[in-house]
């Protein structure tokens, strides 16, 4: 797969000099489904608005299929936008939204009419042509949004947390309908977002941002698997990070105990970040472990137990079908390949 | 609902202010001076047509320039940070706490034959010009007076358009031109209507102005109706015709500018 857009050392700086994005470097591929994924004020919508030529970079060069496109205002761009809040005109009725592009376009009424109807079909909102969108719901005009943007074939969509507004249920349909249109048009989707499970489930490739800089790239079973620092572990998914040192390869000591691992390569006695996902921990019988610990609540949250348990000095998440009752001592141990060891993050 | 007995002193005031007064009018004007019924005064209306189309003429002008001007400056104060806004927007209003006469005045010191504007032509070697006593003169008055009737009911709508919506049109392929006729102005109507109808109907029926920067060439509306009550041609039938025909010129051009409004048609 061909690269469409190329960000090169990207660097937004406000007038008051606050540096927002700290040298970005990114490639995103041709029919991908990407996904800017980041705690608020990461620079997320920044870059996205930097792609839509809403934002011009104090440095660096965007390159689109290949054309370096600075300084080209947002009309000129071969891509269209989903805004956070939808921006739909509130004078025009939901057919002269959608068709609000190709008219800017002057293409002629009856192609209108034909590409108008497709999209309409495609989010499901035939019928309703002549509605006011101040009289539709959060979702119809979310699918109003996308039928605006999509109807002038970009070769790109950027959408910006665009289900953010969207009540839990009609998120994850939409989540799964935005997939669906994303691979039947075979088209490149940018998309950011701060909840990391919408991040996994719709995207080909998640790039993981943190004070404006790029933390990891990676597809979702690498980034959840693969974190390469304690930011981006904590941030996909819960987990424990505990402070720990590597003796020697394959060897990781935290908690005052040894543990088998399978990591290399760090320097004898290297502090390094321990993570192990709350999934990982295995419960068993407290004679039989090297670390155990006291059961300080559980919490019952549908598929698993949630349980905080305090041991040594840490304080464990576990995630269990089983519940230990509150107060008990219980051991806990670990597959090698489940402890996660990485360098610690420089402290920026 | 207890209420509404809250709105009782503004009904009174209206009755005795508003409608008592209207419905004297349109007495004074159908009937002579012992009371009989008469169209004598109404006909008579049309003796003034000239003064008529001058005022309606005179009026749509100051209201096209007045919008014309406070457009993009409401557009340009919508757009600044908030607390540059308040700043602005009393400048805007400032020229209003001073005294509408005193305003008047001013302008006829810079406008007169040996007044300000003069006196620098003279200086720069240039003819005087005529400018006071022509109905450039006038129109300008009521540009000046009447401005900020037209800046703040603009500013108040644009000031609601949602930043986005811009950005919007921008990514769906329009140029500043086709955002401003696409999305802005559209949005703007209902201010625009509602600056228009402001500026034009105290515009139509001023007196002060034409008569201080319009000499006794351009009469307007209002000149003729003091007259009719004030002035040596003392006669109230007459004024109250003229007074009557005029209301009804001003509803219909409202009526037919509530048709551009969009609000209206979104109700049917």
């Amino acid at each position: 797969m061909e690269n469409i857009i190329n960000l090169k050392d990207i660097v937004v700086e406000f007038e008051d000099g606050e540096r927002i994005l700290k040298n970005i470097n990114l490639d995103i591929k041709d029919k991908e489904f990407v996904t800017f994924l980041g705690p608020s004020g990461c620079g997320k919508t920044t870059t996205l608005r930097i792609i839509g030529g809403f934002l011009e970079q104090t440095s660096g060069d965007v390159f689109f299929e290949g054309k370096c496109i600075n300084g080209l205002p947002p009309h000129k761009r071969n891509v269209n936008t989903v805004f956070q809040r939808y921006a739909l005109f509130p004078h025009l009725n939901v057919y002269e939204n959608i068709a609000f592009g190709l008219r800017v376009k002057k293409v002629p009424e009856k192609e209108i009419l034909k590409r108008v109807g497709e999209m309409l079909e495609m989010v499901n909102l035939m019928g309703f042509e002549k509605r006011s969108v101040n009289r539709l719901s959060g979702g119809q005009q979310q699918r109003v949004a996308i039928a605006r943007a999509l109807v002038n074939h970009p070769k790109v969509l950027l959408l910006d947390e665009p289900l953010g507004a969207l009540d839990l249920k009609l998120r994850k349909e939409m989540q799964i309908e935005l997939r669906k249109i994303q691979q039947e048009l075979e088209l490149t989707f940018v998309y950011v977002t701060h909840d990391q499970e919408e991040a996994l489930t719709m995207s080909d490739s998640i790039v993981v941002m943190n004070n404006g800089y790029i933390q990891q790239i990676g597809s979702p079973t690498d980034i959840y698997n693969e974190p390469i620092n304690a930011f981006v572990a904590d941030f996909i998914g819960e987990s424990n990070i505990i402070n720990g040192s590597m003796p020697e390869d394959c060897v990781v000591e935290f908690a005052g105990k040894r543990f088998p691992c399978v990591d290399k390569g760090f320097s004898p006695d290297e502090t390094v970040d321990v993570v192990i996902r709350p999934e990982d921990v295995k419960i068993i019988p407290v004679e039989k472990a090297q670390l155990t610990g006291k059961v300080e609540s559980v919490v019952f949250k549908g598929v698993h137990y949630e349980m905080s348990v305090d041991s040594v000095d840490n304080n464990w998440i576990i995630h269990s079908t089983k519940a230990c009752p509150v107060g008990s001592m219980i051991g806990m141990t670990f597959d090698p390949d489940d402890i996660h060891i990485m360098k610690k993050s420089e402290g920026d | 609902m207890k209420l509404k007995y809250f709105s009782a002193p503004y009904l009174v005031w209206m009755v005795v202010f508003i409608v008592v007064p209207l419905l004297m009018i349109v007495y004074f004007a159908f009937t002579t001076d012992d009371g009989n019924f008469t169209i004598k005064y109404i006909s008579d209306v049309g003796q003034y047509a000239n003064i008529f189309v001058r005022s309606i003429w005179l009026s749509l002008i100051a209201t096209a320039v007045c919008l014309v001007v406070a457009y993009p400056v409401a557009f340009i104060l919508s757009r600044m940070d908030k607390h540059k806004q308040g700043t602005m927007l009393m400048i805007v209003m400032l020229p209003m706490w001073m005294n509408f006469l005193l305003r008047t005045y001013a302008w006829m010191t810079i406008l007169g034959n040996n007044g300000i504007i003069n006196h620098l032509f003279n200086l720069i070697g240039l003819d005087s010009v005529k400018l006071i006593n022509t109905s450039g003169a006038v129109v300008l008055g009521m540009v000046y007076n009447y401005l900020p009737f037209m800046i703040l009911p603009l500013y108040s709508v644009m000031e609601k358009i949602d930043k986005s919506l811009f950005e919007a049109s921008a990514d769906l392929g329009c140029n500043s031109a086709s955002t401003l006729f696409r999305v802005i102005i559209p949005l703007s109507m209902p201010g625009i209507t509602s600056g228009i109808t402001m500026v034009f109907v105290p515009a139509i029926s001023t007196f002060i102005i034409s008569r201080m920067l319009g000499g006794g060439s351009n009469l307007l509306i209002g000149d003729l109706i003091e007259m009719q009550f004030l002035g040596n041609a003392y006669n109230p039938h007459l004024g109250a015709a003229i007074s009557l025909v005029l209301m009804v010129i001003i509803l219909v051009i409202m009526t037919v500018m509530n048709q551009f409004d969009p609000d209206e048609q979104v109700l049917m």
